[in-house]
């Protein structure tokens, strides 16, 4: 067993009743890695995420953990954590408590787990919390008792689903450090389950996007966010015009379209953010049908006839108003190269 | 004449109406007459005494308290699982399963006791005993049911997926998550099952038999022979129990909370 290969489903196939929901999957996830499980809602990640727990049963294939398999390993023996969407918090215990609730079970007693209990509250900042009960606590308290619950725990693996998706704003940013903190201190293996690209960018190391049950890309932030592979992780990450392509063509509703420049062979796609479009040049015109300011910049959704487009310039440029008839150009040599498409 | 002034008087007439009888009995209870009359001939506490020197009074209530704590517990131990699984599990027919659960609630206590007697006491020969034990549980259950399934609901099921993700095993993560948050209702279930049951007339009246009866079928035939105050007596007594219970309930865990 390598560290790279600390947990690894293999050909893990995951089923309700008849329907499977995540067929044949192939994922390694390294020791210490703080990893997110991008998609849509329905895309299988959560049932991954349980699967990971022991909580559903693979209907085949391998979960290895640390070079154990854990398959057939009931979640309540298998060394993961798991901390829910709604915190699940025991509501007739106070923090302390639910804190120490696994660590009893494990038969730690006396000092042995006062020591832990208080350690796991100091690292999640809730020492002085100790004798409130759930109810007593914020959303984002609640998220961290959860937290130190499974924390104290000294997971191999620990599962957060979506974590940040029940708090306010300025709390996610908070939160977002807060949980990087805790993983690059206790070197622990986190993954968390997100339908929030900002969320997965901002705080992976590796991001693994799926769809459909299956996965569509897996890469570091940047690589997702420049380099998608498929019209499907394209859309995902902000490139809001995607056309497939045929030679020195591009398929657009009315027809096909030619464009200028370097193509790769097996590119089957091109995608451009708003922002790469260039806008008042170029060989295409279209009717402006819609702009919005957005600070530093101002977006415009242009009626084209490769079909509408969004484009983006400097808020500092003068504005065109609704009607009005603009050049653009989509400049291949800016455009993401799609492998594969199909999948939107 | 304005709202100031009927509400008032509309308040005293249901607060009359309400507290008036319980008024007279214990009034008539501590009369010093020989038979039950209001107001009192003089004070005194024969009759009180006297309801504990009845014998049949002894047993009768002894054979209450047995329908209706025993009765109670079974109906729970029965009626706290099905509860579990109807709001925890997609069990086909829940819809039916519950109306069928309540029905003792629905249909009248005459006929549930006739049906009883008719189809299940004659033709299987049960003891007296044990068809009242039955019985009273039949008509408990609805209320187990109805008061543990509504804390069942207001509680998370993934606290149990938590509690497994530490360590529990299944079972043991019911006992320490969810039998914890759903005492309140348990205890709730408890004091309704016990009340529901004392309080039984109709469907006792038809089983009871020799030898074996609930207290208010006891008090029934008691008056039919003696019409001394001590029937109104027990019944002061009864009704200052039931006081006691409500009040330390809602003093302990918020009864009104769940009824």
């Amino acid at each position: 067993m390598s560290d790279s290969r600390f947990l690894c489903l293999e050909k893990m196939t995951l089923s309700y009743g008849k329907n499977v929901a995540v067929p044949d999957m192939d994922l390694d996830i390294g020791k210490g890695e703080l990893v997110a499980l991008l998609g849509p809602s329905g895309c299988g990640k959560t049932t991954t995420m349980r699967a990971i727990a022991g909580l559903m049963e693979p209907a085949s294939g391998k979960i290895v953990l640390d070079g154990t398999d854990i398959t057939r390993v009931p979640a309540n023996k298998r060394p993961v954590g798991l901390v829910f969407q709604s915190y699940a918090l025991f509501p007739h215990l106070n923090v302390y408590e639910n804190v120490a609730f696994g660590l009893k079970l494990m038969g730690v007693k006396g000092s042995e787990l006062d020591k832990r209990v208080i350690d796991g509250l100091k690292t999640v900042g809730l020492s002085q919390y100790a004798t409130r009960k759930p109810a007593e606590l914020s959303g984002g308290q609640q998220q961290r008792v959860s937290l130190a619950r499974s924390m104290v725990m000294e997971p191999k693996v620990l599962l957060l689903d979506e974590p940040l998706s029940n708090l306010d704003a300025r709390l996610r940013l908070e939160m977002r450090t807060e949980l990087q903190r805790v993983q690059k201190e206790s070197g622990v293996t986190m993954i968390f389950v997100t339908h929030d690209q900002v969320e997965a960018l901002a705080m992976a190391d590796r991001i693994i996007v799926m769809l459909d049950g299956h996965i569509e890309q897996i890469g570091t932030p940047e690589d997702i966010y420049n380099h998608p592979v498929s019209d499907f992780v394209a859309d995902f990450v902000g490139f809001e015009n995607v056309f497939e392509r045929v030679g020195n063509t591009i398929k657009t509703a009315n027809g096909d379209v030619a464009i200028a420049g370097d193509i790769d062979d097996a590119t089957k796609g091109l995608a451009w953010r708003p922002s790469m479009v260039t806008l008042g040049d170029g060989p295409f015109e279209g009717t402006v049908r819609g702009t919005s300011f957005a600070g530093g910049t101002r977006e415009y959704l242009l009626d084209t006839p490769l079909g509408q487009i969004k484009a983006e310039c400097d808020a500092s440029l003068p504005a065109h108003d609704f009607g009005a008839v603009l050049k653009f150009d989509l400049p291949v040599h800016k455009a993401a190269q799609l492998a594969r498409t199909g999948s939107l | 004449m304005s709202n100031k002034l009927y509400a008032p008087i509309i308040l005293l007439l249901v607060l009359t109406f309400l507290i008036g009888p319980f008024i007279i009995i214990i009034a008539a209870s501590l009369s010093a007459g020989e038979t039950l009359s209001f107001p009192p001939q003089g004070l005194s506490l024969r009759w009180v005494i006297k309801v504990f020197e009845v014998e049949s009074f002894r047993a009768s209530f002894g054979v209450s308290m047995f329908l209706a704590i025993g009765g109670t517990i079974f109906a729970l131990i029965l009626g706290i699982p099905a509860s579990y699984a109807l709001s925890r599990y997609k069990v086909p027919g829940a819809e039916t399963i519950r109306t069928i659960v309540s029905s003792p609630i629905i249909v009248p206590g005459i006929i549930v006791g006739l049906a009883l007697l008719r189809y299940f006491v004659v033709p299987f020969n049960f003891g007296i005993l044990f068809a009242l034990f039955l019985a009273h549980t039949a008509l408990i259950l609805p209320y187990a049911v109805r008061v543990v399934s509504a804390s069942l609901t207001n509680l998370r099921s993934d606290i149990e997926e938590a509690a497994v993700l530490l360590g529990c095993s299944r079972v043991g993560a019911f006992f320490r998550v969810v039998m914890p948050n759903i005492r309140g209702g348990i205890l709730a279930a408890f004091i309704l099952g016990f009340v529901t049951s004392f309080n039984q007339v109709p469907v006792s009246l038809f089983l009871s038999g020799p030898g074996v009866r609930t207290l208010p079928i006891d008090m029934l035939s008691y008056m039919e022979i003696t019409y001394d105050p001590s029937v109104a007596a027990l019944s002061a007594l009864l009704a200052f129990m039931s006081l006691g219970i409500v009040f330390l309930a809602e003093r302990f865990l918020g009864f009104s909370r769940y009824v």
